[in-house]
């Protein structure tokens, strides 16, 4: 084995590839004129799709639709993004972060888009974050929960239009002590990763203060993608507990609920989820009834009424025969975001198409209504927004056929969310300092 | 005499790849230098596997080099991409000669369990250790080149790196296997006892193999580091290794060089069904890789015609 120069026929099939991948580009780049285009990234396969990644994905598409047609209602009724149509480039979240550096970069480099919204794994919004900064693009991250991403470092083009993860097990603590309910042990199941473990400890952490006699049984960290909880669902049966924490999500929960009813393991106790309304329209009554749980957000069955909830549920459900969850409320707020960043900023600039840096002004410390209620930018220096959320218990409505959420009781974003500059496991364990509820 | 003429060759290679450089768009020079930098973690794997060994866990060293590069601005002071590609390589070498005389006493399926374990034990360290990011990984510093701060330019500039020293080492790797210890290995490959019995040491060769593995895993890994700038357990999950193996089959054994060639192809492919068929493209990759199969089964090295063989003229 020697090292030769290349030969023809070698030379040819590179060049050709080469030729093939510039006229992809090419006809990729054709129509940018009048058009404003929009990467969105989320999970469209494995473990993370069904019952998170396409839902976010059904709203983006609705959002497009919608938003070009200039029938959202005010202030969204402004045709596409400031009069340019929108285009959407769909890519898959599936694959880890090294992946999703590498399709970030061609969205931007390569399809020329203007803006991109996406991200639901924490791991991958940590991964693709230094790279809009690097290459000064405008990124919107929708979902993921990690406050890492802007208490670790700070950025000017990036954004996230949700709430960090903090808030969902602050809130949930806080609705166990309002609503009296008794907590001598508590059981914990997380998934072994990061997600997993931030929330466990934000969670044990709200606990401590609020229920500084409860006592921790069982603290499971099963693999994420495990699938199979036979074992655990013995040890938790095994150590009878007032209550039985869990951030477990998508594809995870559904096993972990099916598993465990089927073996009675939630006749004694009280579930408490952090993050479990996607997963209701697909499990209906196997959930059992008085669950307690949270969305990230007042979103689906804890959201409250509102013209633009309304007329988002409405559209959502006539387009997937299903009412929105999470993720798809996630994603909308996002596309709301954006939208009204853009039109501001062409309406400083004077109508033209606003460059990455002029939409991130005018994003940063913005505020805006939402299918979830109001998002405003104010943490990370504007960058990373807050929003109130909300608590429930599950009740099964057999006639209908769906889950309704019962004794909702709402927080607003000052009550759960950390001051500015404040790391979150901080101002939790220094006792929520600084926090307004009614 | 054959090493200084493929020396030239070689020389006339990266100049060249160089040049196309200048004109190719950023996203292309970004895909090229990653594919040339899993190409050099394969060109590990088909070190390996031609002196008598076989590995699903070439990850391992991969990640060992990536986060060894992550790592040295912040422990050592030194951000140089040189000469944190050095450090990662070096680093995964010595991990490598580490654990190459426990595994040189083994051959076929029990080495590649044996590998595939040692980088999943790994996995397990890494997405636990929360210093080190857990699963979610950590950021890696951008790195200058030579002194110089590349940030204006850094496509261009990590892809005449990786070039340089893809080319540098696939010259290397040439050189070796024609070398008598290249040649030895491909003996051990083909009957261990009688390399003994001749009074050479066949699990003294497995474990140069094994350790040139590990070097040009870990060379990939630091490059891979540096060009995504960030870092993560999946490095060494056996579905990166399985990737590796992958594209070793692809690209065939026939040509070395032909792991860069599988490797771009596979990225190329990869990249473009993702945007094209987003919800499918896992189906598109893989009815391309059969294809492949069915219709090169001696993989994309059997394209262009094979090398001369030694002494065919003697």
């Amino acid at each position: 084995m020697t090292f030769h120069l290349p030969s023809n026929k070698f030379i040819r099939v590179c060049t050709s590839s080469i030729v093939i991948a510039a006229a992809l580009t090419a006809a990729g780049t054709a129509q940018a004129e009048e058009t404003f285009k929009l990467g969105v990234v989320t999970f469209l396969s494995g473990p993370a799709a069904e019952s998170f990644g396409v839902p976010a994905a059904n709203a983006a598409k609705l959002m497009v639709e919608q938003f070009n047609k200039g029938n959202a209602p005010a202030p969204y009724n402004k045709p596409g993004f400031g009069g340019m149509k929108i285009e959407m480039v769909l890519v898959d979240e599936n694959g880890g972060g090294i992946k999703q550096v590498q399709e970030l970069r061609n969205l931007y480099q390569r399809e020329n888009v203007d803006a991109v919204i996406g991200y639901i794994s924490s791991g991958d919004c940590l991964a693709v974050a230094p790279v809009a900064e690097e290459l000064k693009k405008f990124l919107n991250l929708f979902d993921c929960g990690s406050p890492r991403i802007f208490e670790e470092s700070s950025f000017k083009y990036v954004f996230r239009s949700a709430s960090h993860a903090a808030m969902d097990n602050v809130s949930l603590a806080l609705y166990l002590k309002a609503h009296n309910v008794k907590v001598e042990t508590m059981n914990l199941i997380n998934q072994d990763y990061a997600w997993g473990q931030d929330s466990r400890s934000d969670f044990v952490a709200s606990m401590g203060l609020l229920y500084p006699k409860a006592n921790i049984g069982a603290d499971l960290l099963p693999k994420f993608g495990a699938g199979q909880y036979g074992t655990e669902v013995s040890v938790l049966s095994g150590k009878p507990a007032s209550i039985t924490y869990s951030s477990l999500w998508g594809g995870d929960l559904q096993s972990f609920l099916l598993q465990g009813s089927a073996r009675g393991l939630f006749k004694d106790t009280t579930l408490a989820l952090s993050a479990a309304d996607h997963v209701l329209p697909g499990l209906l009554n196997k959930v059992p009834d008085g669950t307690i749980l949270g969305a990230r957000g007042a979103y689906g069955i804890l959201s409250a009424k509102s013209p633009l909830n309304d007329w988002f549920q409405a559209g959502y459900l006539s387009a997937n025969k299903v009412l929105p969850v999470q993720a798809s409320y996630r994603m909308t707020q996002g596309f709301m975001g954006v939208k009204l960043a853009v039109e501001s900023a062409m309406a400083k600039n004077g109508g033209k198409k606003p460059t990455p840096e002029q939409i991130a002004d005018a994003m940063r410390n913005s505020s805006f209504d939402s299918p979830g209620g109001k998002i405003a930018m104010s943490l990370s220096g504007g960058q990373q927004a807050v929003q109130g959320t909300a608590i429930g218990r599950t009740k099964y409505d057999a006639v209908a056929k769906v889950v309704r959420a019962v004794d909702v009781q709402t927080f607003s974003p000052e009550c759960v969310n950390p001051p500015n500059n404040m790391k979150s496991i901080d101002w939790i364990k220094a006792g929520f300092p600084g926090a307004k509820c009614q | 005499m054959r090493a200084k003429h493929s020396f030239l060759l070689a020389l006339v290679a990266t100049i060249g790849l160089l040049g196309v450089g200048l004109m190719l768009p950023a996203w292309l020079l970004f895909l090229v230098t990653l594919a040339a930098a899993n190409g050099l973690a394969v060109l590990g794997i088909v070190v390996l596997t031609r002196g008598g060994g076989a590995t699903f866990g070439q990850g391992m060293f991969f990640a060992f080099g990536a986060y060894a590069a992550a790592f040295t601005p912040s422990l050592l002071g030194i951000n140089d991409a040189l000469l944190r590609t050095l450090i990662g390589t070096l680093v995964a070498g010595f991990f490598g000669a580490l654990i190459a005389p426990l595994l040189v006493r083994y051959r076929g399926i029990f080495f590649a369990m044996l590998t595939l374990a040692l980088s999943m034990v790994l996995f397990g360290l890494l997405s636990k250790a929360t210093s080190l990011g857990g699963s979610d990984g950590i950021t890696v510093l951008t790195p200058t080149l030579l002194g110089k701060d590349i940030s204006g330019n850094i496509e261009y500039a990590l892809y005449s790196l990786t070039v340089a020293i893809a080319v540098l080492l696939g010259w290397s790797v040439s050189v070796y296997s024609q070398s008598a210890a290249g040649l030895m290995a491909i003996a051990v490959r083909a009957n261990p006892l009688r390399v003994e019995y001749l009074g050479a040491s066949a699990r003294r060769s497995l474990g140069i193999s094994f350790i040139l593995c590990a070097l040009l895993g870990g060379a990939g890994g630091a490059i891979v580091a540096q060009t995504l700038g960030h870092v993560e357990p999946n490095l060494t999950n056996w579905t990166t290794s399985g990737e590796f193996v992958f594209v070793a089959v692809l690209a065939g054994y026939k040509r070395l060089s032909a792991v860069f060639v599988a490797s771009l192809l596979l990225e190329i492919v990869r990249s473009f069904s993702n945007l094209y068929f987003p919800h499918t493209w896992q189906l598109a990759l893989g009815a391309f890789l059969l294809l492949v199969i069915t219709f090169r089964p001696d993989g994309i090295g059997s394209f262009w015609p094979s090398p001369i063989k030694p002494k065919a003229k003697a």
